[in-house]
């Protein structure tokens, strides 16, 4: 499962409708225990697949090794990643396959279509190598912020 | 000098997202790291050899692919490794659908 903050939910889908016609991408910061990934906090990424943003997405390795490091001044770990898909529906493709080898992580998609988020799905890759590495459907469950609900 | 671990490779450093080596070039490190945990070799090595083309290795900020001196370049207590497998994919959408 994976539980994101409404922040990190909008924040996310709020990021791929900026981006649209092409794909945004970023990263997923928190804790990982007993099947659950919890997202605290997603940073924004910048996408180097130039030539052809509207179907590819790539996060620059020197750009991980920065929010690795934001994520270890925080205490949090990287859980998972997020991109987006414009006008298509929010499921992994061969490609988003071929090239995902963070195992035990989540890789969240959103469609985006017309320029509006729709569908946002997550994928957990499990496995413990790259020949037996496959995706999960994953539940997401968006918890709101109690303190902001009581004001 | 530190290596850091992404969280795919933990469980193979005993949950240790930071490794502590003694080394005075990048390669004696790596070679430093596979030896502590022998399981992390074939995760981030092909059978001959080379670094895995999805791995990636960094020395501070610089990706040691690119440096002069690649894996015989020298480091210090000071300096850090960071393992980052890359991240990438799309929705591979012809583009003859975009409107």
């Amino acid at each position: 499962m994976l539980k994101l903050t409404e922040q990190v939910y909008d924040t996310i889908r709020r990021h791929g409708e900026e981006t649209y016609p092409h794909e945004c991408c970023g990263v997923l910061l928190g804790h990982s225990e007993d099947g659950v990934n919890a997202v605290e906090e997603a940073v924004t990424a910048g996408n180097t697949r130039t030539d052809s943003a509207h179907n590819r997405y790539q996060i620059a390795p020197q750009e991980l090794v920065k929010i690795q490091r934001l994520g270890r001044e925080r205490g949090l770990d990287i859980v998972g990643f997020y991109h987006s898909h414009p006008d298509h529906p929010a499921q992994w493709s061969t490609t988003d396959f071929a090239e995902a080898h963070w195992l035990g992580c989540s890789y969240v998609i959103t469609a985006v279509e017309k320029g509006a988020a729709r569908q946002t799905n997550s994928f957990l890759l499990t496995g413990t190598n790259e020949e037996d590495k496959s995706f999960e459907n994953e539940r997401v469950e968006v918890e709101a912020l109690e303190a902001e609900r009581c004001r | 000098m530190k290596i850091h671990i992404p969280t795919p490779l933990r469980v193979y450093t005993d949950k240790q997202d930071t490794v502590g080596v003694e080394a005075s070039t990048v390669g004696q490190a790596l070679d430093a790291l596979t030896a502590k945990h022998p399981e992390l070799k074939k995760h981030l090595y092909t059978e001959e050899g080379k670094l895995r083309s999805f791995v990636n290795v960094y020395l501070n900020d610089e990706d040691i692919r690119y440096l002069p001196e690649k894996e015989a370049t020298k480091v210090n207590g000071n300096d850090a490794l960071s393992i980052i497998p890359s991240i990438a994919g799309g929705c591979g959408r012809p583009e003859k659908d975009l409107s």
